[in-house]
């Protein structure tokens, strides 16, 4: 059996867009929990194919946007436009089934499934057979495992854990951990990719490794990507736009060389500068 | 492409597709055992006599049972305390629409063709009913919701006089009969006369391996899959596109199919059943046999099955041997034989909890490893 390229394996993860629409469309979003405002009137639009990175100090709304983007939380204001649709409301299988797929900060991955399993639960809205179907197995359910499975295996192959593929996921060490999730994410053939912080934690070896998965991503499948990380050097090298965010609100937008002159973002990370009496 | 047999040899997980690799017995071994256990479980009413057979019985009903309840507490990790109050509407089911009438019961002497199917689907439909309230809360919440439901129940049960003969009466179960043949009957088979209890236990243990291999291939199915993902993580499940309420939903109401079934032929076993039978204790019985014999697996209640049912018999028969044992109740001793079992039987959920929490299961794959990697013992 030839290995294909993940173009050919992951298909779905073209994108049908009018010239100059944007993929994603995020209008005045506001999330409040109580009196603390999370997310408070952020705008932003992701362009089809682009790498879009969200940087902030802690605390600074960059997770919450992707819980809104997800469907995990529901804003109080704003519109979240993902191809034309408004998703806020929509619950996250259904946002998933359009397309939307993310990782995790703290992985979240299914410990007592194997490497497989996992990756397999990517596809579970690409399996199209019953339930019946399944306690049958024979015909359709077969059928749409084995195709499936290959395609798993292209994604196994292209992230390279085939090593750890029979493995129960909550044994292995957690840079393979954070790649299974990439996968998994993958498998669901998405049009958007929300990768939360994809290389915290990571020495530089794992760090270069994980840049490298998403720029191959990008070169074979050509799938926009939210990027939310801290790692400075790695956003910068990578992204086309970058939005800083501090205190649930957007202080900046911009190319990565722009967002650095930004006194509004030096503020933000480095303090007010010091009065001298 | 096929890989030639001088190098299978020795490497039994070598695959060269992926269909030879998903398959339910993917290597030669397990095959070998699947059909020896087999064989052996077909040829028991050649062996035993009409008392074990009996008990027997009960280990396969036991074994469906614990499968069903592996699927919604196993397989989707939703803790459920209500499987008994399942099983007793499908018994109830059973034996209204296949035991006789009386006086204050009621019965339509229908065929096990008819019973049987609906033994399960009425209280799989009961599930999906009320599936949706049990899907809001999980964890201790869930158990304590499922706890209301077995005691709502056992009361209705009390009170349906009509179906279920009433407190303390009881009623006989429904009539074991396919179209003519019975099947609670002594039969020859090979020459041998086989006891009612085997012809029964036979028939009890087909639908065994034919429910059983279900369950296993929607283990493996996206339905399996999406179980496991609600019982890990079921935000992240939400968001790999597994509806949280629709995939417990129908966890509930296959598990309540498989107990159901159980339940009518359990009480076809047992002959008369009251309605106290349906209680607390019958629920931790299938907890026990899904504990013991390894959570989320199919084979595992059925060696858990085994062991609940032919333990509190094994030391019946050798308590007699221990001088402080007394054989009934009133003898001369420090504990009775019934006291023996019932501690024993939660002393043994203990030490699994403690030592062994992936059951006889979990035990069987320690063996089995030590085996592959034997003469190394790493």
């Amino acid at each position: 059996m030839t290995t294909r390229s993940l173009a050919d394996a992951l298909r779905g993860t073209s994108v049908d867009l009018t010239e100059g629409a944007p993929l994603l469309e995020v209008e005045d979003l506001a999330l409040r929990f109580g009196g603390t405002r999370a997310i408070d009137g952020v705008s932003f639009d992701v362009r089809q194919g682009e790498l879009f990175a969200v940087i902030g100090p802690n605390g600074a709304g960059k997770t919450s946007i992707f819980n809104c983007i997800s469907g995990v939380y529901r804003p109080q204001e704003g519109r979240v436009r993902f191809m034309g649709d408004d998703l806020v409301g929509t619950a996250p299988d259904a946002i998933a089934d359009r397309g939307v797929a993310r990782t995790f900060q703290n992985i979240e991955l299914f410990d007592n499934l194997t490497v497989v399993e996992n990756l397999m639960l990517g596809r579970h809205q690409h399996l199209d057979y019953g339930v019946l179907a399944g306690m049958l197995w024979v015909g359709p359910a077969r059928r749409a495992e084995l195709a499936n499975r290959r395609i798993v295996e292209d994604i196994i192959d292209f992230l390279e854990i085939a090593a750890h593929r029979k493995l129960p996921v909550g044994m292995l060490p957690y840079g393979v951990k954070k790649r299974v999730e990439l996968g998994r994410a993958l498998a669901m053939e998405p049009k958007l990719l929300l990768l939360d912080e994809p290389v915290a934690g990571m020495n530089v070896e794992e760090t270069e490794d994980m840049a490298r998965f998403v720029l191959d991503i990008r070169s074979e499948l050509g799938t926009a990507m939210i990027l939310v990380e801290h790692d400075m050097g790695l956003v910068m090298d990578l992204a086309d736009r970058v939005m800083v965010m501090d205190f649930g609100r957007r202080i900046a937008l911009g190319r990565p060389d722009e967002v650095q002159r930004d006194p509004a973002v030096i503020q933000a990370y480095l303090g007010e500068p010091e009065v001298t009496p | 492409m096929s890989v030639p047999r001088a190098v299978r040899r020795g490497r039994p997980e070598l695959y060269s597709d992926y269909a030879a690799d998903m398959a339910l017995l993917n290597t030669p071994a397990k095959r070998a055992w699947s059909a020896a256990i087999l064989v052996a479980a077909v040829a028991l009413p050649l062996l035993l006599d009409r008392d074990l057979l009996g008990l027997a019985t009960q280990v396969v009903v036991y074994a469906l049972a614990g499968i069903g309840l592996n699927l919604i507490a196993g397989y989707a990790g939703q803790l459920s305390l209500g499987h008994a109050f399942f099983m007793g509407l499908g018994a109830y089911t059973a034996a209204l629409l296949g035991g006789t009438g009386g006086a204050t019961v009621r019965g339509y002497e229908l065929d096990l063709l008819v019973w049987l199917p609906l033994a399960g689907v009425v209280p799989a439909l009961f599930g999906w009913v009320v599936a949706p309230l049990a899907a809001r809360v999980k964890g201790l919440y869930l158990a304590i919701l499922t706890l209301g439901l077995l005691f709502v129940g056992e009361h209705v049960f009390k009170e349906a006089s009509w179906l279920t003969g009433g407190s303390g009466l009881g009623r006989a179960p429904a009539e074991a009969v396919v179209l003519g043949f019975d099947l609670y009957e002594a039969r020859v088979l090979l020459g041998r006369e086989i006891p009612a209890e085997g012809v029964f236990y036979l028939f009890c243990l087909i639908l065994l391996v034919v429910l059983g291999v279900l369950a296993r291939n929607l283990a493996r199915s996206r339905t399996g899959r999406a179980f496991a993902a609600v019982r890990d993580r079921d935000i992240a499940a939400e968001v790999m596109g597994v509806p949280l309420v629709r995939t417990k939903r129908l966890a509930f109401t296959l598990s309540s199919f498989y107990a159901g079934v159980a339940g009518a032929l359990l009480t076809v076993l047992l002959g008369y059943t009251t309605p106290e039978r349906w209680n607390l204790l019958l629920s931790i019985d299938f907890l026990a046999v899904v504990l013991i014999g390894g959570v989320a697996t199919v084979t595992g209640p059925i060696a858990g099955a085994a062991f609940v049912v032919l333990m509190p018999r094994f030391i019946e028969t050798f308590a007699g041997s221990l001088p402080f044992i007394a054989g009934t109740v009133g003898a001369p001793g420090i504990l009775n034989v019934f006291q023996l079992q019932r501690m024993l039987f939660g002393v043994m959920i203990v030490v699994f909890l403690v030592l062994e929490p992936r059951g006889l299961f979990g035990i069987w794959i320690r063996v089995r490893n030590y085996f592959r990697a034997w003469p190394f013992s790493y």
